[in-house]
């Protein structure tokens, strides 16, 4: 017993502010959070205050820019293709999230079913997403090429439906069309995945006690999958609409934003500005018109689908 | 006799250890009047291949400049869409490669964070003969005699056609101007051959040939003190013109980007277009006989001459510019001077089939030009071409409005029928003012 207390009382000293240090939550806490915070400030936080800090200034590649309050976006507001920039994000988002979230919520409940070789088919689903987006965005472009489309080929030369190629990219909807459903594509696995892990979650004896109460197959898609599949609907629904609207590879790749800009995104549009075009403050004011967007979109996902109170078990409203 | 006496000290000097020695001495004997720093190393950034030699006899002629001088030179190549933004980084953050052969204004662009470069140009220029008119317009910044990069080639984009069908259609040759151009693309059109002109948002092809079109005419964004004056009777003549052969083309040129001319070409589909001189090199020399055997039906012409009674074919051209954050500037002049002399440009020239047309005089005796008549025209690139943002001095606005496309969009958006030609002349105007307005 001696003995055990003098080496307490001996180690205490030595290891007493380290170890008490240690001990104190407040310095754990700090401690652990600083890296995740360095991380989030030099990465995130920096280059997000610096885009917004070069919206307000004439700042040009190669040289510094002054600040000049909200010239840019003065300047923006006049600016037809800008405008069209908007329109045509808004319209590519919109269309492209109902597109995407309506086949693959139907692809998710076909694979919800039992079918042969589950496991393999949901891997091929997956293929469009993990494909790089510039590999498909090259596909789709053969896709489209106004010479040498397979589409037109196939229509044209082998079944003879129409008599000329189809001019995909050459005029204004035909290009957006073409985008539109090419990003859908790329967006579907992403939803279908989500939407069936979220239908996997669903107790079976919900769909049996609404058998009993004698529901169809409408009745019980729509009371019991709808709202259970709410809350991952809400949050897959957020991101995809962040996805799509920020999306700049596809386009990029497949047009370039022609014919005649019609199919510039803003995000496309910010960058051409901004590096190729050496305006630097223009392109991040462009950059940073698109946050307001952004953060309306996620608040929609949020308040509208995911704030209902069945969430907190008290039924559906 | 200089050739076999240099590679002979370059091959004594080898041998010699000591690395600084060996690469004054080489140099010195070049005529070069450049040390190169002790324990230098080079980064050369420049825009990617188009014909396969291009790469490669690059990479040899920059080993050797090692072997010679004992500087070791890491060569990287970029996309050309990439290699704007590439430079713009590497010239705002102050990092990066040492020397970057870069796309026609960028040197303008960075002129200040540029290494004086009038000492190599001189020394180039007086011993092959001078520079081509392109040649200083580029390398020399603004209204000075200050050089800022060495031009090192230039492709140009005359017109490109197949003998056959433009006999057929009853024409000898490409017309000189641009009445017969009209009709003779309007028979093609009719003999189920059209001429396609890229239309969409193309570097190269579709700045060819709106700029030729426009200029032809006697159109130009801006004049000389860079007051934006593209909104004038020439430029609506122009589009008029552009519209009527707009109905000429294959369907489908408004979405073309730089290859969609050479796919169409390559497989036929089209009779008349404007490229490099790569094209018909790589049907020339493809495997497939078929393709090959149009390469023998493949020649070239100048784009027809308008109003404005001068050549106004335009060229990309590339500048090797050496940045003020090296901190081996004298290693890179004398790397550049290496590239540019005789026994290695001669050699580069001549591998690329004369992609990159020279923009030093003596180099138009280069044996690549007689190597086979049909390429002779590209020769002369660097003689007769105009600069992008012609007649205006080169500034941050000539390669803002060239990157926002305004001059493609304008002259697609009217032949297509999109916008009357009034409009797209007063919306080119309105677009180009915002960037020619400081």
């Amino acid at each position: 017993m001696t003995a055990t207390a003098d080496s307490w009382s001996a180690s205490e000293p030595r290891a007493s502010w380290l170890a008490r240090l240690f001990d104190s939550k407040p310095f754990l806490i700090a401690l652990c959070l600083t890296p995740a915070i360095g991380l989030l400030m030099v990465f995130l936080t920096y280059p997000l205050g610096l885009g917004i800090w070069l919206a307000f200034t004439d700042a040009r590649i190669g040289r510094g820019g002054v600040f000049i309050g909200f010239e840019n976006f003065e300047s923006l507001l006049q600016d037809r293709v800008f405008l069209m920039s908007v329109g045509n994000t808004v319209l590519y988002t919109v269309v492209a999230t109902i597109g995407k979230f309506a086949l693959g919520l139907w692809l998710a409940l076909l694979l919800n079913h039992h079918v042969p070789f589950k496991a393999l088919l949901r891997a091929i689903i997956l293929v469009p997403w993990i494909t790089p987006t510039v590999l498909s965005a090259i596909a789709f472009w053969w896709i489209y090429d106004p010479q040498f489309s397979i589409i037109s080929y196939v229509l044209v030369d082998v079944l003879g439906w129409r008599d000329s190629y189809i001019d995909f990219l050459g005029t204004p909807w035909h290009a957006r069309w073409s985008l539109i459903a090419a990003n859908i594509w790329r967006g579907i696995p992403f939803v279908a995945i989500c939407l069936l892990a979220g239908l996997q979650t669903i107790s079976p004896s919900l769909y049996e006690a609404a058998m009993l109460d004698g529901a169809n197959a409408w009745q019980r898609f729509r009371h019991v999958t709808m709202p259970m599949l709410m809350p991952i609907l809400a949050v897959v629904l957020t991101f995809s609409v962040l996805f799509t609207f920020t999306d700049f590879q596809l386009v990029y790749a497949i047009t370039r934003g022609g014919p005649v800009n019609s199919t510039h995104l803003m995000a496309t549009l910010a960058f051409q500005r901004g590096i190729p075009g050496g305006q630097l403050g223009e392109g991040a004011a462009i950059a940073v018109v698109m946050i307001p967007f952004l953060i309306l979109a996620t608040l929609f996902s949020y308040f509208a689908l995911a704030r209902r109170k069945w969430q907190q078990g008290e039924g559906n409203d | 006799m200089s050739y076999s006496r240099r590679r002979i000290l370059l091959a004594g000097a080898g041998a010699v250890a000591a690395p600084h020695l060996i690469s004054s001495g080489a140099l010195a004997q070049g005529g070069g009047k450049f040390t190169p720093e002790k324990g230098a190393t080079l980064r050369v950034l420049r825009p990617t291949k188009f014909v396969d030699p291009d790469e490669a006899i690059f990479r040899e002629n920059s080993e050797a400049f090692t072997k010679a001088t004992g500087i070791p030179v890491r060569v990287d190549f970029a996309g050309w869409e990439d290699l704007r933004p590439q430079t713009a980084v590497s010239a705002n953050t102050g990092a990066g490669p040492d020397v970057i052969v870069g796309w026609t204004d960028d040197p303008h662009l960075y002129a200040d964070k540029l290494v004086d470069l009038t000492d190599l140009a001189g020394y180039l220029g007086d011993k092959y003969g001078g520079w081509y008119p392109l040649a200083e317009l580029y390398g020399k910044k603004n209204g000075t005699n200050q050089w800022i990069c060495i031009p090192m080639g230039g492709s140009g984009g005359p017109a490109v056609y197949r003998e056959s069908w433009v006999k057929e259609a009853g024409f000898n040759g490409v017309p000189k101007d641009l009445d017969g151009f009209l009709k003779l693309c309007q028979a093609l059109k009719k003999n189920n051959h059209p001429s396609g002109f890229a239309l969409g948002n193309a570097v190269g092809d579709g700045n060819s040939f709106c700029n030729w079109l426009v200029w032809a005419h006697g159109g130009f964004m801006v004049d000389e003190k860079g007051k934006v004056s593209i909104n004038s009777k020439e430029t609506i003549a122009a589009l008029k013109y552009g519209r009527e052969l707009y109905q000429t083309f294959i369907p489908g040129t408004l979405s073309w980007n730089d290859t969609s001319n050479n796919k169409a070409l390559t497989a036929g589909e089209i009779g008349l277009t404007q490229n490099g001189v790569s094209l018909y090199f790589s049907i020339k020399n493809a495997k497939d006989a078929e393709t090959a055997k149009i390469g023998a039906d493949l020649n070239h012409a100048r784009m027809p001459i308008g109003p404005a009674g001068r050549s106004t074919e335009t060229a990309l051209v590339v500048n090797a510019m050496v940045f003020k954050h090296s901190k081996y500037p004298n290693a890179a002049k004398a790397y550049l001077q290496w590239m540019m002399d005789q026994d290695q440009y001669d050699k580069w020239l001549t591998g690329c089939f004369g992609y990159w047309a020279q923009p030093l005089k003596a180099y138009a005796k280069s044996k690549v030009w007689e190597s086979d008549p049909k390429i002779t025209l590209y020769r002369d690139t660097m003689e007769n071409a105009l600069w992008y943002g012609y007649k205006g001095p080169i500034t941050e606005a000539t390669g803002a409005v060239n990157a926002e496309y305004v001059m493609v969009q304008m002259v697609a958006s009217a032949c297509s029928g999109q916008a009357t030609p009034e409009d797209a002349a007063a919306e080119a105007e309105r677009r180009a003012k915002r960037y020619y307005r400081a």
